[in-house]
């Protein structure tokens, strides 16, 4: 039950790279992570997921809360490396329709 | 098949974020027991998680120090798991007697802040009632998607 967010700069993309478990006790230090660059205008940021082993409403809660505030300053977010139960997550909430996501290329 | 009959398992953790995990982590090993696919582990696992998550919450609102009992009643065809956080431990037949379809006040309170706690229980559950007094009960269901006999037998034809 842990969860590690790496970050780093790359041509203008901010990439995350999130491993390990998004709940209610884990979710917190995603979003402070997440919200380091948030105050940036019109950033592009690139969240991996491919590593994430669970994730329920409280991560869906981060990135929606992520998305809207790059959204307000212009910025864009994709979740990349979904594999296909957390891309299920995305597609039962209706969320796929509002965030940028990508399904891992080579799930299973 | 004794379908009255079913062993239960009762935890009762504080109501903080850091045992969400430890209760996910049991529900998943009696879901597993029970012989669950993985997808319907998984799914197992993200309900019983926004049940507790939503009574760690209530907990931390009301400024309580409260503790959630999660109690799990294995049957042969299903699982049916209550989530209390009133921290009072249940007789299991008399809550489950107490809950009923949910109205528009709980879905609000479940659904704040971005949360889609209650949905997703619905969605991933088969049977889902609420009862609230002092505190909300969750009782949710899950049935098993085979009869034992077929996941034998596919286990045979892998093997």
């Amino acid at each position: 039950m842990d969860l590690h967010v790496q970050q780093k700069e790359v041509r203008d993309v901010y990439q995350f790279k999130v491993v390990g478990e998004v709940d209610a006790f884990t979710a917190p230090k995603l979003k402070e992570q997440l919200h380091s660059i948030a105050h940036l205008k019109g950033v592009r940021a690139e969240i991996d997921v491919s590593e994430v082993e669970y994730m329920d409403s409280t991560g869906l809660g981060v990135f929606v809360g992520f998305y809207k505030t790059l959204q307000e300053q212009d910025g864009h977010v994709k979740v990349t490396g979904l594999n296909r139960r957390l891309y299920r997550l995305f597609e039962i909430t209706g969320l796929d329709a509002i965030i940028d996501v990508e399904e891992a290329k080579d799930d299973e | 098949m004794m379908m009255g009959k079913y062993d239960y398992i009762e935890m009762k953790v504080p109501a903080k974020a850091q045992y969400v995990g430890v209760a996910r982590l049991a529900i998943s090993g009696i879901a597993s027991r029970l012989g669950f696919t993985y997808d319907d582990i998984e799914d197992l696992k993200i309900a019983a998680s926004e049940a507790v998550t939503n009574a760690v919450q209530h907990a931390y609102e009301s400024n309580e120090a409260g503790e959630v009992v999660i109690g799990c009643a294995l049957y042969n065809d299903r699982l049916e798991i209550m989530v209390s956080d009133h921290g009072i431990s249940f007789d299991f037949e008399e809550a489950k007697k107490r809950t009923g379809p949910y109205d528009e006040e709980i879905e609000a309170q479940f659904l704040r802040e971005g949360g889609l706690g209650l949905y997703l229980i619905e969605t991933l559950m088969d049977e889902v009632r609420i009862h609230q007094e002092e505190g909300v009960t969750v009782f949710m269901t899950k049935y098993l998607q085979r009869e034992r006999g077929e996941e034998d037998a596919k286990q045979t034809a892998f093997s």
